[in-house]
């Protein structure tokens, strides 16, 4: 059994008098495809703001690779090997493709000093967007902002990563394109948690999903465990 | 193998040469007057764009950072008659200082909120000056140039002075523009929460850029009191400073250093040019037009232009 990676203890996160997340309780081994799973607001999205750093959480502990960082900034997490894509894509406008990825590599990759283009140009051609290097963000489709998200993701050289909803709004063929991404990547030794709403690439890629409803765990399990668990069909679909 | 940093201080040092060549041919002193202002425009347009055009913080408060320069210099002067360059560097350090402060507002406030704190700050800070009888209060206070200057002439030498400070802003930004800071003030413009997840430390970013554009701006003012012989707190924080310092990068182009020169060179060249010709009051009514001009023709002023024209 490998060591626990990611270790979110006992986090509540409120907004105002609005509960967000209520003493949730997860572990990400190392190595592991892990998916999060979880109705429209059920705080998903929360989670991994308070992983990523971007909001902070009210109680309960993070703690990764064994450093608590549950009050550190989302830099510094990033540093320490915390890489995540956004849901709705938020690309650097002004650079290139290219010079996108440089951000990550220069701040977190540990690449500054020397030139990053090389590696950069590595992790396009590895993702499929080694033509578009030179594009502004702009003239991407939205598959390929997909991809620039997860590249950039990558440039940081992360331990874990997060892909929040990758592959919303894509068709099946490009669902497929970056379900193999993401398990080429895990097969490097990359740990990942998948957030998503297609069922079928979760339920493929997974191999442990815990289920969020309304702020709180309800399930834990393997893909199988899960699609026959009564109180995940009750939160998808009500009594 | 002469490097492209080289190239820009080898061409630093003979803007100055120049700078000083012309002072030595004493042409008509009002000439070197006007030059002054240009220069004088040329570092707070440089200063204002390292947070404005780089990091994507609209500051409205450069009256603020600019009399902040003036009176430090003032109070300076009358307190212990203190030499120009103590002026200068004394007037840069609390206009920093005011910088790093703003700074700490980027925690809370972004884009134009930002925007309306700076200019808050300038209406605050004018306020204390005013009741600041030492430095003058609401009537001004006079100031006595130091006797014999180099070139005969105090103005004059300023304009050298002037040619000085505005070299080095232009190297200052240049520097950070093409380094590892101009980058992630880049990243942070383009997207805060995206840089910040991407190992960018923005909050240190913003306090640098905030410190230094702050800085610069204050060496701008600094020399002020010599140069107007006359202090008061409606000409250290007149609103041109305010319209001016924005419009001139945005007419020049904000993502690289040569944008605020151009803007500053053109603009401040119309304006002494109407002021002789036309009416002093036409100043600020060339710069809304241009500026209004320049956002619905060329967004990304002449910079873009000059890029579209090329093809990208």
């Amino acid at each position: 059994m490998a060591a626990a990676l990611l270790e979110v203890d006992g986090v509540v996160k409120r907004f105002g008098g609005f509960t967000a997340l209520n003493n949730v309780t997860i572990h990400v081994k190392q190595g592991e495809r892990f998916g999060l799973i979880g109705p429209n607001g059920s705080g998903k999205t929360t989670l991994i703001n308070c992983v990523s750093g971007s909001l902070r959480v009210d109680q309960g502990r993070i703690r990764f690779a064994g450093t608590d960082v549950t009050t550190l900034p989302p830099h510094r997490r990033t540093q320490l090997g915390i890489a995540r894509s956004f849901q709705i894509p938020k690309p650097f406008r002004s650079m290139t493709v290219l010079e996108n990825l440089g951000i990550p590599l220069e701040y977190a990759g540990h690449a500054r000093g020397h030139d990053g283009a090389a590696e950069a140009a590595d992790i396009l051609r590895e993702i499929g967007l080694e033509a578009k290097a030179h594009l502004r963000p702009a003239g991407l489709t939205q598959i390929e902002m997909r991809k620039l998200e997860l590249a950039r993701a990558m440039a940081a050289r992360p331990k874990l990563l997060i892909s929040d909803e990758a592959m919303a709004g894509l068709s099946s063929a490009e669902v497929d394109d970056i379900l193999t991404i993401l398990f080429r990547l895990n097969a490097q030794g990359i740990t990942i948690i998948m957030i998503e709403h297609i069922m079928r690439a979760v339920m493929r890629f997974s191999e442990r999903i815990v289920v969020l409803d309304a702020g709180e765990r309800i399930a834990e399990g393997t893909p199988e465990e899960i699609v026959r668990n009564p109180a995940v069909e009750k939160a998808y679909l009500g009594e | 193998m002469i490097t492209r940093t080289e190239w820009a201080l080898a061409a630093g040092l003979a803007v100055i040469a120049a700078g000083i060549g012309l002072a030595a041919l004493r042409l008509n002193p009002y000439l070197y007057f006007a030059g002054y202002v240009i220069l004088q425009y040329v570092v707070i347009a440089t200063a204002w764009n390292i947070l404005g055009g780089y990091a994507g913080y609209v500051n409205f408060g450069t009256p603020a950072f600019f009399a902040m320069g003036a009176y430090t210099a003032v109070f300076l002067i009358r307190w212990v008659k203190a030499p120009l360059p103590v002026l200068i560097l004394a007037g840069g350090l609390v206009a920093a200082l005011l910088g790093l402060g703003i700074g700490y507002l980027t925690l809370r406030l972004r884009g134009t909120f930002f925007s309306i704190a700076t200019l808050a700050l300038a209406v605050v800070l004018q306020t204390v000056m005013i009741n600041w009888e030492y430095v003058g209060g609401s009537r001004g206070i006079s100031v006595i140039r130091p006797s014999g200057p180099p070139f005969g002439n105090y103005v004059v030498f300023l304009f050298t002075v002037m040619t000085a400070l505005a070299v080095l802003a232009v190297l200052v930004a240049r520097f950070i523009e093409r380094s590892w800071i101009g980058r992630g003030l880049a990243a942070l413009r383009d997207n805060e929460e995206a840089a910040e997840c991407m190992g960018v430390p923005t909050l240190k970013l913003k306090l640098f850029a905030t410190t230094v554009s702050g800085f610069l701006l204050g060496v701008a003012g600094a020399p002020f009191p010599y140069y107007v012989t006359f202090v008061e707190p409606n000409s250290a924080f007149a609103l041109d400073y305010a319209v001016n310092a924005l419009a001139m990068p945005m007419i020049g182009g904000t993502t690289s250093w040569i944008g605020p020169v151009i803007g500053a060179v053109l603009l401040a060249t119309a304006q002494q040019l109407a002021t002789v010709t036309i009416s002093s009051e036409l100043n600020l009514l060339i710069v809304g037009v241009v500026l209004v001009l320049f956002v619905v023709v060329a967004p990304e002023g002449i910079l873009g232009l000059v890029r579209r024209v090329r093809g990208r």
